[in-house]
């Protein structure tokens, strides 16, 4: 059974569509009439909107990992971000010059150890993105040490805490990430193989292939006896640990590999905006969004984790386009807040009359009797097309 | 037949238990001597700081009270508080004032027909205060609107979900949730620049030991004072406070006792509300009415609250006071390493001091169950 078949594809289509039509139009309204038509406008905001599905998919993938699969709860999405985003700007950008930059580190001329390969262009991102997910998987693991024997609520304002240390820690410490005054200038990877136009259609390709190779790593690992573990653990902890299931440790490992995926996630998010900067960094993009996407999408689904973001970042994006019509002022300074209002809604919502979201969790069997009972299948069906064929020839 | 024989303990496990039960005798002491230490310290050599901590410290452990009630009788962590306080400290300026923002984030829109400063006298200043008695009644009525809100809340949310027998993540998201929604209406109502319930020089008053401080700080004080006493005598001399006491020990034993359990909740809800509105208030009076205060004001609070061990109230109130103190001297600290602390980390050193009771003592100091 491949990951293909499960995605519901009449639905992803029909969102496409309906986005595509709903920016053609709101695009008109917003810029006019282009020299090259309306419909190209519309696409390259299309492109850009992918991209952030992309992106965002990561995070919802990693707070699945940690939330819908072991039931390791995670308010600090933020903290994993930001680390992961700089932690990929300091590996990458060469050494801070110059009177308003100054931040530590600057590898990226002392990784570029054969230009004549250009690895500039492929080896010191991918540096960056590996250091990204180390350096967020070291944060977690520091973090799960003293809470996560406990309760599940301790290791959340853990979380919290720690989102909103690394946060204070980038808008006070100028030496080290340059405060608000930002990084600018991360490099694209293979930037050199496309010309500037077509810049955004890497970022949609770099984005993609990084989430998807997660989501097919994370469709295997929750399949293995490891991800039956987990589950095991989200259902009932007393039953997994009765089984001999070193409860704690199963918790702590669920947790890091979510904050790497989120780290790595970060690592793009620094790629494709091509500058951070301190103060641009809230809870609430930062973490309460991927909450509420993975609870729409389904938590304990990977293929609703990645639904989620897009039905949720579609909204998002399309009461972005309401502020193009004309309601009056005092609405139109009100949209933020009616959306976040909206998504903490949907959030109690989804808990109250669908807990499962919209795609609800599959029953999972291990990939070992999956294979087997298609072994028995196959060797159950032979027979019968043999005697077919026997039976077809005696008339 | 195998005979079982007596084997003899490891030296390893042996000195693993002599280190436990050392650890359990010396850290309790210990914790409370460099908690000591640290006050006193304090107290000399940081007076002005120590005092603002105890003003902050006593917002917080009414907070954490509150949350600490909660805690207690319905066994889940309530993330909503912090945003919960701002709300109410924003609906008292809606009754003071009755304004909200108007078309621009600069404008303002009066929304009440009549407001408590329409009131004889209400926002003329009383002794050396910036505030009328206007302040207290707006405080009254949010403290009622709060209540109505919480009780509103339970109805369509918590209780649903009791009913349903969800586990304690699942009330925590919603509690999540709620603060979201919570945060947006803030924002939507009164726009995201901070405010002040009444602008103006605010007077200072001058204690004996050579302790100065704002006379609204006084006031935050014996309110603080005031409210806790009431908490107190409400649980420790009440039928309602040995009924919701019986539920934090043990919910079904309480049930089976006769007592209402939805009832409890309710009045426990009730008077976590008035907790919220009146931390609330106080807390914009010493900061100001700032909508992204609201989400990290849980740090502190459960800082203070795990501190004291969750569910215990004594606990909260001393945990309150030592976050508080420990923040507001944090920051004027000049460290040997990391050099002078930015005011900007108030809210993680309350996290600090998390992490610390975390490690050591995670039932807090009084050793709460857990």
């Amino acid at each position: 059974m491949s990951i293909l078949s499960r995605i519901p594809w009449a639905g992803v289509v029909a969102i496409f569509v309906v986005g595509f039509l709903v920016f053609g139009v709101s695009y008109e309204q917003t810029a006019g009439a282009l020299p090259d038509g309306n419909l190209s406008g519309a696409f390259s905001f299309f492109v850009l909107f992918l991209t952030f599905v992309m992106i965002y998919s990561i995070f919802t993938l990693g707070l699945n990992t940690q939330w819908g699969y072991a039931g390791v709860f995670n308010f600090g999405v933020l903290a994993f971000f930001m680390v992961g985003a700089y932690t990929t700007a300091i590996f990458v950008k060469p050494p801070a010059e110059g009177e308003l930059q100054d931040y530590i580190g600057g590898f990226g001329d002392a990784l570029n150890f054969a230009p004549g390969l250009q690895t500039d262009q492929w080896f010191v991102p991918l540096v960056g993105t590996l250091a990204a997910g180390i350096v967020s998987g070291i944060l977690a693991l520091l973090v799960s040490i003293p809470t996560l024997r406990l309760r599940e609520d301790y290791l959340a304002i853990a979380t919290i805490g720690v989102a909103e240390l690394v946060r204070r820690i980038a808008i006070e410490e100028t030496w080290l990430v340059n405060g608000t005054r930002g990084i600018t200038g991360i490099p694209l990877p293979l930037r050199d193989l496309v010309s500037r136009g077509d810049e955004k259609y890497l970022k949609l390709a770099i984005a993609a292939v990084v989430m998807v190779l997660i989501f097919i790593a994370l469709e295997r690992a929750v399949r293995s006896p490891w991800g039956r573990v987990l589950l095991g653990l989200r259902e009932d902890e007393l039953a997994t640990a009765a089984s001999g299931k070193n409860v704690t440790a199963f918790k702590q490992q669920s947790f890091v590999l979510g904050a790497v995926i989120m780290g790595i996630g970060g690592s793009v998010y620094a790629y494709t905006a091509s500058s951070l900067t301190a103060n641009s960094f809230d809870h609430f993009t930062g973490t309460f969004l991927f909450w509420a996407m993975l609870m729409v999408g389904g938590s304990g689904n990977n293929t609703g984790a990645v639904a989620g973001v897009f039905v949720l970042w579609g909204f998002w994006i399309l009461t972005l386009q309401i502020q193009g019509y004309d309601l009056g002022d005092a609405l139109l300074i009100r949209v933020p807040y009616i959306r976040e209002f909206v998504l903490g809604l949907l959030i109690v919502l989804v808990v109250l009359f669908r807990p499962t979201g919209l795609l609800p969790q599959e029953p999972r069997v291990s990939i070992w009797v999956e294979r087997r009972v298609r072994a028995l299948r196959a060797a159950a069906s032979r027979p019968v097309a043999a005697s077919a064929e026997a039976g077809g020839g005696d008339t | 037949m195998a005979t079982i024989e007596a084997q003899p303990i490891p030296r390893s496990e042996q000195w693993r238990d002599y280190r436990r039960a050392a650890g359990a005798w010396l850290i309790g002491p210990g914790l409370w001597i460099i908690i000591g230490a640290f006050m006193v310290w304090a107290v000399f050599a940081e007076r002005d700081a120590f005092v603002v901590g105890v003003v902050a410290g006593s917002i917080f452990a009414l907070g954490a009270l509150g949350l600490t009630l909660i805690y207690g009788v319905l066994k889940f962590g309530h993330f909503a508080h912090g945003d919960m306080m701002m709300l109410s400290g924003y609906l008292a300026f809606l009754f003071l004032s009755g304004f909200i923002v108007g078309e621009k984030p600069g404008d303002q829109l009066t929304i009440l027909p009549v407001t408590v400063n329409d009131l004889p006298g209400a926002d003329d200043p009383i002794w050396k205060f910036s505030f009328g008695y206007g302040l207290w009644v707006a405080m009254i009525l949010a403290g009622a609107a709060m209540a109505v809100i919480l009780v509103g809340l339970d109805r369509f949310v918590y209780r649903r979900l009791r009913v349903r027998k969800s586990g304690i993540v699942i009330f925590s998201i919603a509690a999540l949730g709620i603060a979201i929604a919570t945060r947006a209406t803030i924002l939507f109502f009164w726009g995201p620049s901070p405010r002040l319930y009444y602008p103006g020089i605010r007077e200072r008053v001058d204690l004996p030991f050579d302790v100065s401080l704002l006379a609204d700080q006084l006031f935050i004080l014996a309110t603080a004072l005031v409210a806790t006493a009431v908490v107190y005598w409400l649980l420790f001399y009440t039928r309602l406070g040995k009924a919701m006491r019986a539920m934090s020990d043990n919910p079904d034993l309480a049930r089976v006792s006769g007592i209402n359990t939805d009832r409890i909740i309710l009045q426990t809800w009730i008077v976590a509300g008035a907790l919220i509105a009146v931390a609330g208030v106080l807390l914009s009076l010493q900061v100001q009415l700032d909508p992204e205060l609201g989400f990290i004001l849980l740090l502190p609070l459960f800082a203070s609250a795990i501190l004291g061990g969750l569910g215990n109230p004594v606990g909260a109130l001393v945990g309150g006071l030592i976050v508080g103190i420990t923040q507001e001297v944090a920051v004027t600290l000049d460290l040997p390493l990391l050099g002078d602390v930015s005011a900007g980390y108030k809210f993680s050193v309350a996290f600090l001091i998390l992490i610390l009771i975390l490690l050591v003592r995670p039932n807090g100091l009084f050793g709460a169950k857990v």
